[in-house]
């Protein structure tokens, strides 16, 4: 490697780390300050001062925090569970050659592709009270058991955990495909020699195999649902009770709505290092195994 | 024989739900935008639409969604091109670099994707405010590009590693600057990658709302998702309008991956491959 | 056309040495084969030579002048890959033309020596298509024909046969003597195969993990290693290789192995009493019937090549093979007798020839 070439590769770089650090990194930084003041807009007055970790502190007594925290693990527990299950499920099928395969694909991306807020209008859509094909398909042509699902506590939480499972469903069966597509056709053609039936493959070969992928896809799936926001904000706004109001939400409002800076940047700060440590326990656990399969 | 009929059956049905799965819902959805308005509240529903453009016009008249979809048009498009720029520069720089060091780089521009949001938007503001970007293009495309820069470089390293390095000594020995080998010999030979990444990238900046939301407060400027997200009837809520708004907003994403996708499949995959 | 010049060139990567102390001289309008192993280090060295990669130690020189601080574009050699890096994007006349337009040569110079290239190799129906549409001989072509359209001061030739079937391979070294001859451009041809060294090289530089071992013409080489690496990898079959020490016995000498002995004559000879290897290749054993003379071996197995046969066969611990004429037949276990021409022994101590 010369010092020239080296030197033209730094420039090639060096925009990119200057936008990364502009838009990323420094404005991190600044959160992690900003969380360290009491900031509240529309009271000038008080002088935005240094409160330490009191925004912190204030944060572990605030009920609705805590409540906020507890509805965004149960989203994320449920969400990535199924979502790997019916992912699992489509890129088995995708894995298979049959004509109209690109077809399949293609219907099976059209959630992933369209904007979260569309999936979340026309979710909201669906599960109306007066008129929705959810209700519809419960109870038939009896308006008066319709449910207004996204207006009691209990189904709204249900209802974006529908809505996400749908629209990153596809999503998470890609990241599983490209696991499945690194097995050797042989092995199962050796496997059917060797006797084995469709669920004796799937266990034996698929499984073990496609646990590297699998993890992946949890590690990216986990992540990004803690971070859940477009799908609360436009089908419940947070409501009904804060059934809905996950972290990204609550840290919204009460940064930009109420303009409490301090305290919801303290929020977001939160948020951020429970998705720094989750990708820290993940890449230490997994990232060791996988860097050895995937090499 | 009958154990290959039954899975062959089996995997029919398994398709066939998956594909209804995926597309049932959004079809209701959106072909209310094609319905009057008895249509869309009636029990029990009414499958078939009528093919009225009366909420279209509407949504034309009376929500102007010609604004926003310019608006994500320009915003989509900027952040397209200015990311797949920066990223093909870099991205062929970290697949030729030391791999101790590329990989270091690589995990940390990786790691700048997994950020919330929230954590960077409000220091964002600050800062676009101060230098009066709010609600401006250059307000949003900047942020956009540094949130698709992760995984355009991602894509396009992958792709990059790819070129054989003998092409290049060739090139070198034939009379050509390093410089000049990644634009004649290495970026010709990456359409696709630059090509997948290019949709990726749309896609992504097509649909992203957070920072939009809080950027673009000005209706003149507002993308899409902003429009749709906001829409406010006087009485109720205008599903007509909306569903016409998602149709307008989506459409172009369904062409794309209806025709793109094989590539969007390796692409995405390709990344998940490597982990 | 150039001289090129090795001093002392080193290189390794992280603990691998790669290149230890590497020095030749190629002559002007010489065609020199580096021949050795994979891994012995000379596709490291033709890159150091090219100037895409950076010697440790040491200088090239190309026409006496060091070339060290000068790009691969600055040196003027040409190379031609063994996977034959052609640009896929570009037509076979493009590929052709790429390092004339890199220089600034003016277009109808470039579409003049194209077509003049192209004639010599056979390639002119070839011009407008592109890499994937031509097979590995018309490939291979391509390739040299990227080279030869510079008219550089030297050839680099990285194993340009090894991905070429094997008839194909005679065909094309053929035509790479001739070549060589009406062009006589410096050549230096890297590769593991011991006939492609002895039929192309005026010279030969015999090379294993980073070292040199022999610089000699492809005859000396053959009839006169230098130490039983340069003995044994050159030669098809393997030479015979067994141990023995060497006494003295009324003023002749007579090598002792452990199953047999055999005389040797020799003015000059320098020995200790150490062990000596002795090496003697299988055109050199002449299988008599006579049971009186010659050393008495069992069969073992028949190589049957069509234009001669080998008999491996066995005394005691040690294997021998020899060759015969196709019209001889064996027998599987039969005893023969085999007779060694002691002028046509070569001894090594320590590996080394003396």
């Amino acid at each position: 490697m010369n010092p020239r070439d080296q030197r033209l590769y730094l420039a090639f770089l060096s925009p990119v780390i200057l936008v990364l650090l502009c838009f990323i990194i420094v404005p991190i930084a600044s959160s992690f300050f900003t969380s360290l003041h009491r900031i509240i807009i529309g009271l000038p007055q008080l002088g935005n001062p240094f409160v330490g970790l009191e925004n912190y502190r204030e944060l572990l007594r605030d009920s609705v925090a805590r409540h906020s925290f507890w509805i965004t693990v149960i989203f994320v527990a449920v969400t990535t569970f199924f979502e790997l299950l019916i992912g699992l499920f489509m890129a088995i099928l995708i894995n298979h050659r049959f004509p109209g395969r690109g077809v399949l694909r293609a219907c099976v991306l059209i959630p992933w592709a369209i904007p979260t807020v569309v999936s979340a209008q026309m979710w909201r859509f669906l599960f109306n009270d007066a008129y929705g094909m959810i209700n519809y398909a419960a109870f038939g042509a009896e308006t008066a058991r319709y449910i207004p699902w996204l207006a009691i506590p209990g189904t709204a939480l249900s209802a974006i955990i529908i809505a996400d499972i749908w629209k990153t469903s596809s999503f998470a069966a890609l990241l599983i495909l490209a696991g499945l597509q690194v097995i050797p056709e042989e092995l199962y053609q050796a496997a059917k020699v060797d006797g084995a039936r469709l669920w004796g493959r799937f266990w034996h070969i698929t499984w073990p195999l496609i646990r590297p992928a699998l993890l992946i896809s949890l590690l990216f799936r986990t992540i990004d649902a803690f971070r859940v926001f477009d799908l609360a904000f436009v089908m419940t706004q947070g409501g009904p009770a804060d059934a809905t109001n996950v972290l990204q939400l609550y840290g919204y409002k009460k940064m930009f709505v109420e303009g409490w800076m301090g305290y919801g940047t303290a929020i977001s700060v939160c948020i951020f290092l429970i998705v720094l440590i989750l990708s820290i326990i993940y890449v230490r656990f997994v990232g060791r195994r996988l860097l050895e399969a995937s090499v | 024989m009958s154990r290959s009929f039954l899975t062959k059956t089996v995997f029919i049905f398994g398709v066939c739900l998956a594909v209804s799965f995926s597309l049932v819902p959004f079809l209701l959805f959106v072909s209310s935008a094609f319905k009057t308005q008895t249509q869309i509240s009636s029990i029990p529903p009414q499958w078939w639409p009528d093919f009225s453009l009366k909420f279209f016009r509407s949504a034309l008249k009376n929500y102007g969604i010609m604004h926003y979809l310019l608006n994500s048009i320009i915003v989509a498009g900027t952040t397209t091109l200015v990311t797949i720029s920066l990223g093909a520069f870099s991205g062929y720089a970290l697949a030729r670099l030391k791999k101790k060091w590329a990989h270091l780089i690589l995990m940390g521009i990786l790691a700048c994707a997994m950020f919330p949001q929230i954590a960077i938007a409000g220091p964002i503001w600050r800062f676009l405010q101060i230098m009066g970007w709010l609600n401006t293009y250059h307000g949003l495309v900047l942020p956009y590009v540094a949130l698709t820069l992760p995984l355009a470089i991602w894509i396009l390293t992958l792709f990059f590693h790819e070129i054989p390095r003998e092409l290049e000594s060739a090139s070198l020995v034939d009379g050509c600057t390093r410089f000049g080998t990644f634009i004649r010999v290495v970026l010709p030979l990456s359409t696709p990658g630059l090509f997948t990444a290019s949709i990726l990238c749309f896609i992504y900046a097509w649909n992203e709302f957070f920072l939009a939301l809080l950027i673009m407060t000005d209706p003149a400027r507002q993308t899409m998702p902003v429009g749709i997200a906001l829409f406010q009837g006087e009485y109720t809520v205008p599903w007509g309008e909306i569903a016409a708004a998602s149709f307008v907003t989506t459409a172009p994403l369904v062409i794309m991956v209806l025709v793109f996708q094989r590539r969007i499949v390796t692409g995405l995959s390709a990344g998940g491959i490597k982990g | 056309m150039a001289s090129l010049g090795i001093k002392n060139i080193s290189k390794r990567f992280g603990k691998v040495v790669a290149l230890s102390r590497i020095d030749f001289h190629v002559e002007d309008g010489e065609f020199c084969v580096l021949l050795g192993p994979s891994g012995c280090g000379k596709s490291t060295l033709l890159e150091i030579i090219a100037g895409l990669t950076l010697q440790d130690q040491g200088t090239v020189f190309i026409d006496d002048r060091s070339v060290t601080n000068l790009s691969p574009r600055e040196r003027d050699v040409a190379m031609v890959f063994q996977n034959y890096a052609l640009y896929p994007h570009m037509t076979v006349a493009q590929n052709l033309g790429f390092g004339l337009r890199m220089r600034g040569v003016p277009k109808e110079m470039i579409g003049k020596r194209i077509m003049e290239t192209a004639r010599l190799l056979g390639i002119t129906e070839l011009l407008d298509r592109r890499p994937k549409e031509l097979s590995g001989g018309q490939r291979q072509r391509v390739a040299m024909g990227r080279a030869l359209v510079r008219r550089p001061n030297i050839f680099l030739l990285d194993e340009p046969l090894s991905n070429l079937d094997a008839r194909l391979r005679v065909n094309v070294r053929l035509e790479l003597k001739k070549l060589h001859k009406q062009i006589q451009t410096t050549t230096l041809y890297v590769t593991h195969d011991q006939v492609e060294a002895m039929t192309l090289g005026d010279k030969v530089i015999v090379m294993r993990e980073g070292k040199v071992h022999q610089i000699d013409r492809p005859e000396i080489i053959y009839n006169k290693p230098a130490d039983t690496f340069v003995a044994t990898f050159i030669g098809s079959p393997m030479i015979n290789l067994f141990k023995g020490i060497m006494t003295e016995q009324k003023g002749r000498f007579i090598i002792k192995t452990q199953d047999f002995h055999l005389e040797y004559v020799h003015d000059d000879l320098r020995f200790g009493n150490g062990e000596l290897e002795i090496g003697v290749r299988p055109e050199d054993i002449t299988v008599v019937r006579e049971a009186e003379r010659g050393l008495r071996a069992k069969v073992e197995v028949v190589t049957d090549v069509g234009a001669e046969k080998y008999i491996h066969t066995r005394l005691g611990s040690t294997s021998l093979t020899a060759r015969a004429a196709k019209e001889d037949s064996f027998q599987l276990g039969e005893t023969i007798s085999l007779v060694i021409r002691p002028s046509r022994l070569h001894i090594f101590h320590d590996g080394r020839r003396i």
